[in-house]
């Protein structure tokens, strides 16, 4: 009976332990894995305040950085540790990582709200030079006075097509619109009409489906819940008067109309139903997903910003061409659209922790001042990591040459065509686009109907603010 | 005589200095964790290194949580599921392979395999396995929550059986043939032998099985996590998984993620002394 009792005691503390590690220790562990896995390499025991640590949001330019790192210090002999967050774990690495004697000293914030999550840890930046770079100072994050957080790309996103499948179709003879070429679609109405004719002589065109798949996977649903439920929001806030800025007006709402959700519907409804996937397999779809087949020639177009350049590029068996790459926007059947641009902004601020050593400070700044003023420097961002950097250093002939960014440059320049600001930085929480990605999925498969889709974005909107 | 006293002696003299490593370790990465955890369900605090104390208000919010209570009904459901399934096929197979057939062994090692490959692994391949077969049906396993719970049933049965299976064996392998023989002389048909005989003597074995599953099943994550993710909707989030969610999901809600885990500790550890001391009292002595 002894062993008995002692196995049973055994047991549960076996479980007891299991348990603590697993509620009281979460964070230790999650850190340790995220610096094995990315920081291993680049983290020696001689740390002095010549090693600064940037905590890098983007992983598909993450082996850019690592080579900007070198020459760094190569050149200034100060170590610059890069880490690289997994794709949307960005805030859950840094949250570990900060808690750690090393924290990372360069990292990045989303916007407005995502500095109300990192007040207590971003340093005032105004008397920088890297502020004064700017050529828009109203770009930054700014808090009573304060500057916390400093943009350094500025994208834009839309509809990417391939010009060369839609040339074909325009040459059909028994196509069934009058519209001959990609620039008389000014409208939601052409665009539809467009498509729909494109799937009827799908297999003509050697596609599988007009746009590539709307990926619904779980973590792969940004471009929906963020990117295309900017558009209903934009013009929502706009609407709103007091303000001058969508931000703004976003910021200052408890509760949300979603005015404008049958042209969200409008445009959903056209991907869904014109697309290389049908709706019940969307749920496993990702982002990567929807770019091969994109790049493999199997669809004609897809929503997506001008960092999927190099996405598209990589793709083995790449059938697409750089000069057929161009953008639309994303026309959505609001009143005047005609002189709608593409959503331009950026949600990719930089941040400089205030919680480390003031030498670490200034040497972060001054990584940062020579990232985006020294000759070395800009050709790393305008050549290999491909920004449309928002600093009056770089001339006209340092802008990035992919077909995407130069596309992004262009209709920013288009006379009488106004760009959507990207009103997504108001948006609640990462919570409220996740439940409605996820409702956005259910409407896809069947499961819920566009009323109850949005009946739980005004009300997790609402629930969200509230918090 | 002499020796034993000596003996205690000595463990007495050298019990501190012989345990110190272990209870040093035990307190470094187990105690000190979990007091800080129960510590920090009470305050407020986006890292664990500036807390502000606010009493119960976590609690509060996670019990008015319904996602809390959704994945709680979620995992009661699949704990039930799993407990009988994984039990009952790996006695099942146990008893086959105790039978001194051709190949015992390497059906064995067969069998124990799933076990050895992590969670997370599982997961991905059986959702490629599973989408692959829903594909023919046009659905994929984020259609309904019926899917990623038979899903996640599947997986489960599939990664435990080997391992309870091993257990079983070994406890019936115990079971001494005398008594069985004695059974047989009786009388006693195969199904009474395994009824009257083999069952009550493997009872520990049930004890420990159980035990395991019904604990793993409660505190399932990794799996969790690769399968599904929770969807549609967090329909098939479990408890873990909700917790990680909202620790990490939400702004501000690191404390309400803390006093969930500290709600789900307290269940875990409930569940698992009531059914320990429930079925060891059905155990008897050899």
């Amino acid at each position: 009976m002894k062993i008995k009792k002692l196995l049973g005691l055994t047991l549960a503390l076996t479980l007891f332990a299991g348990l603590a590690a697993g509620c009281g220790n979460k964070n230790e562990g999650a850190a340790t894995d995220n610096s094995g896995a990315n920081g291993g390499g680049n983290a020696p025991a001689t740390a002095k305040a010549e090693e600064i640590y940037f905590l890098n949001f983007k992983p598909e330019i993450a082996e850019v950085y690592e080579k900007i790192a070198k020459d760094y210090e190569a050149e200034t002999g100060v170590k610059v540790k890069v880490v690289t967050a997994a794709a949307g774990t960005y805030e859950t690495t840094l949250k570990s990582e900060i808690a750690k004697s090393e924290a990372p000293t360069i990292f990045q914030i989303n916007g407005p709200v995502g500095y109300q999550n990192w007040k207590d840890y971003s340093l005032n930046l105004k008397d920088t030079k890297l502020y004064s770079y700017l050529s828009d100072q109203s770009l930054a994050v700014t808090s009573e006075g304060g500057v916390y957080g400093i943009p350094y790309v500025v994208e834009g996103y839309g509809i990417i097509y391939n010009d060369a499948i839609m040339k074909k179709y325009f040459a059909l003879a028994d196509k069934a619109v009058s519209v001959s070429s990609m620039e008389e679609v000014k409208n939601f109405d052409t665009l539809k009409a467009v498509v729909e004719d494109m799937t009827a002589k799908k297999d003509q065109l050697g596609i599988k489906g007009v746009f590539a798949s709307t990926s619904l996977a779980a973590g792969e649903q940004w471009r929906w819940q963020t990117h295309l439920a900017n558009m209903p929001l934009y013009y929502e806030f706009k609407d709103n008067t007091e303000y001058d800025n969508t931000v703004l007006a976003g910021l200052a709402s408890n509760e949300v109309e979603f005015k404008y959700n049958q042209n969200f519907k409008n445009i959903f409804d056209l991907y869904i139903n014109n697309s290389v996937t049908k709706g019940g397999l969307l749920g496993s779809k990702s982002v990567t997903d929807s770019m091969a087949e994109f790049a493999l020639g199997q669809a004609a177009m897809v929503q997506n910003g001008n960092w999927a350049w190099s996405q598209i590029n990589e793709v083995d068996g790449n059938v697409v061409k750089a000069e057929d790459i161009k953008f639309l926007p994303i026309y959505t059947g609001v009143s005047g659209e005609e002189s709608q641009g593409l959503a331009i902004g950026t949600e990719n601020y930089l941040a400089i922790n205030s919680k480390v050593s003031p030498e670490k400070q200034q040497a972060s700044i001054a990584f940062l001042e020579w990232l985006f003023s020294s000759d070395k420097g800009k050709a790393y961002v305008t050549n290999d990591l491909g920004f449309i950097a928002p600093f009056n250093t770089f001339n006209d002939n340092e802008k990035p040459a992919d077909p995407l960014a130069k596309e992004v440059t262009n209709w920013m320049e288009k006379d009488g065509i106004t760009s959507v600001a990207w009103t997504f930085a108001a948006f609640p929480s990462e919570e409220f686009k996740n439940v409605f990605g996820d409702a956005l999925l259910q409407y896809a498969q069947g499961n819920k109907t566009w009323d109850e889709v949005v009946t739980i974005f005004k009300d997790t909107w609402k629930a969200e603010r509230a918090k | 005589m002499s020796g034993g006293i000596f003996l205690t002696k000595s463990i007495k003299k050298y019990f501190a200095l012989f345990a110190l490593p272990t209870i040093l370790v035990f307190t470094v990465i187990f105690i000190i964790p979990f007091l800080l955890g129960v510590y920090l369900s009470f305050t407020e605090f986006t890292t664990v290194t500036d807390a502000k104390w606010i009493g119960f208000g976590n609690y509060v919010k996670a019990f008015s949580n319904k996602d809390f209570l959704n994945a709680l009904w979620f995992t009661l459901q699949f704990t039930v599921v799993a407990v009988i399934t994984v039990n009952v096929f790996a006695f099942l197979l146990a008893l086959m392979l105790t039978r001194g057939k051709k190949g015992t062994n390497l059906f064995r090692t067969i069998f124990f395999m799933p076990n050895l490959i992590g969670g997370i692994v599982l997961g991905y391949i059986w959702q490629l396995i599973l989408n692959g077969v829903l594909m023919k049906f046009e659905v994929t396993l984020t259609v309904s929550a019926k899917y990623g719970f038979w899903g996640l049933i599947i997986l489960m049965n599939w990664q435990l059986i080997g391992y309870m299976m091993i257990i079983y064996i070994a406890g019936i392998q115990n079971v001494s043939k005398d008594v069985i023989e004695a059974a047989k002389i009786d009388g006693c048909t195969r199904f009474g032998i395994l009824r009257n005989v083999t069952i009550p003597l493997v009872m520990p074995s049930i004890t420990i099985c159980l035990f395991l599953t019904l604990s793993n099943s409660f505190k399932l994550f990794d799996q969790n996590l690769a399968l599904t993710a929770g969807a549609p909707s967090k329909e098939t989030s479990m408890l873990a998984l909700d917790i990680y969610n909202t620790f990490y999901g939400s702004v501000g809600y690191e404390g309400v993620g803390q006093a969930k885990a500290v709600v789900f500790f307290v269940l875990v550890a409930l569940i698992a002394l009531i059914q320990l001391a429930a079925t060891r009292r059905r155990e008897v002595e050899n």
